[in-house]
């Protein structure tokens, strides 16, 4: 086992002092554990992200091992206790607070009262727009993350951030519909995933633009 | 003319309800943005857009 303090001299090799102390004090919200949760969720672990807040009712489906960070030996867990399994082993001084839960349009108002930034991770389009329009009317301070259009095998090119407005962020092709039939595939789901994760680094990074 | 994710539109005295029809979004899965702020839902079929307002409708797609 290595010392808090040898993580934070690696983590300050590689962003520097101020970057690292940021992302320390940082405490982000990820809203579904899925393809792009899961994923951000280890990036800003790795990251040296201080506390996640991590929500979602599901538990992992053989259905998901194409593209979500969970293992055979985690089938039928709860995502929220097999995914902070997994991230003790990779960030044992992350914080990681979870929530085993469906959000519903009513516990947004006081869900995300300490949380700094909002990461919108769900599957279903209805979900996304009640978790951002929640979040954009009861927070109007704290930035929004979000990811729409990832489903199929088309460029990863097409992936990219969008700055809607000041607290809004959307990521993806905004056009790939799973409904399509496309499917999903871990790289391009991971493509969406890294741009959600790094405009998460880069808001608290005080690089507010898209 | 009122600017709707960024391309000028006709669209003056139109209510966002009506829009969203005529245009075939689901309003369950969009959010609508007026001069960067969000609108809520129930102000739908009461808010008229005028020449000078600047809409972002989002249309969100299923995938995660």
């Amino acid at each position: 086992m290595i010392s808090h303090d040898e993580w934070r001299a690696a983590l300050d090799e590689r962003f520097g002092r101020d970057l690292r102390t940021r992302m320390e004090a940082a405490r982000v919200a990820v809203c579904g554990l899925g393809g792009l949760g899961s994923n951000i969720s280890i990036a800003l672990a790795r990251s040296g992200i201080g506390t996640l807040h991590l929500i979602d009712f599901d538990r992992v489906d053989i259905s998901n091992l194409n593209r979500q960070q969970y293992e055979i030996a985690q089938l039928g867990m709860e995502k929220t206790v097999a995914l902070r399994e997994t991230l003790t082993r990779i960030a044992p001084f992350c914080i990681v607070e979870t929530e085993t839960m469906r959000i519903r349009e009513q516990d947004i108002p006081t869900l995300f009262e300490h949380d700094g930034i909002v990461c919108e991770a769900f599957d279903k389009p209805e979900a996304k727009a009640m978790l951002v329009q929640g979040v954009r009317e009861h927070y109007p301070q704290t930035p929004i993350v979000s990811g729409s259009g990832m489903a199929g095998i088309g460029s990863a090119n097409s992936i990219r951030t969008r700055r809607v407005s000041k607290n809004f962020y959307l990521c993806g092709d905004a056009t790939s519909d799973v409904a399509s039939g496309a499917g999903l595939a871990a790289p391009r789901v991971l493509a969406c995933a890294a741009h959600e994760a790094l405009t998460v680094m880069r808001l608290i990074a005080g690089e507010a633009e898209a | 003319m009122a600017v709707i994710n960024g391309q000028p539109e006709q669209v003056e005295g139109m209510t966002i309800t009506s829009y969203l029809v005529e245009k075939g979004y689901d309003p369950a899965r969009v959010a609508v943005e007026i001069g960067g702020e969000i609108l809520p839902k129930i102000a739908y079929s009461r808010t008229v857009m005028n020449a000078e307002d600047s809409v972002e409708i989002v249309a969100f797609v299923g995938g995660g």
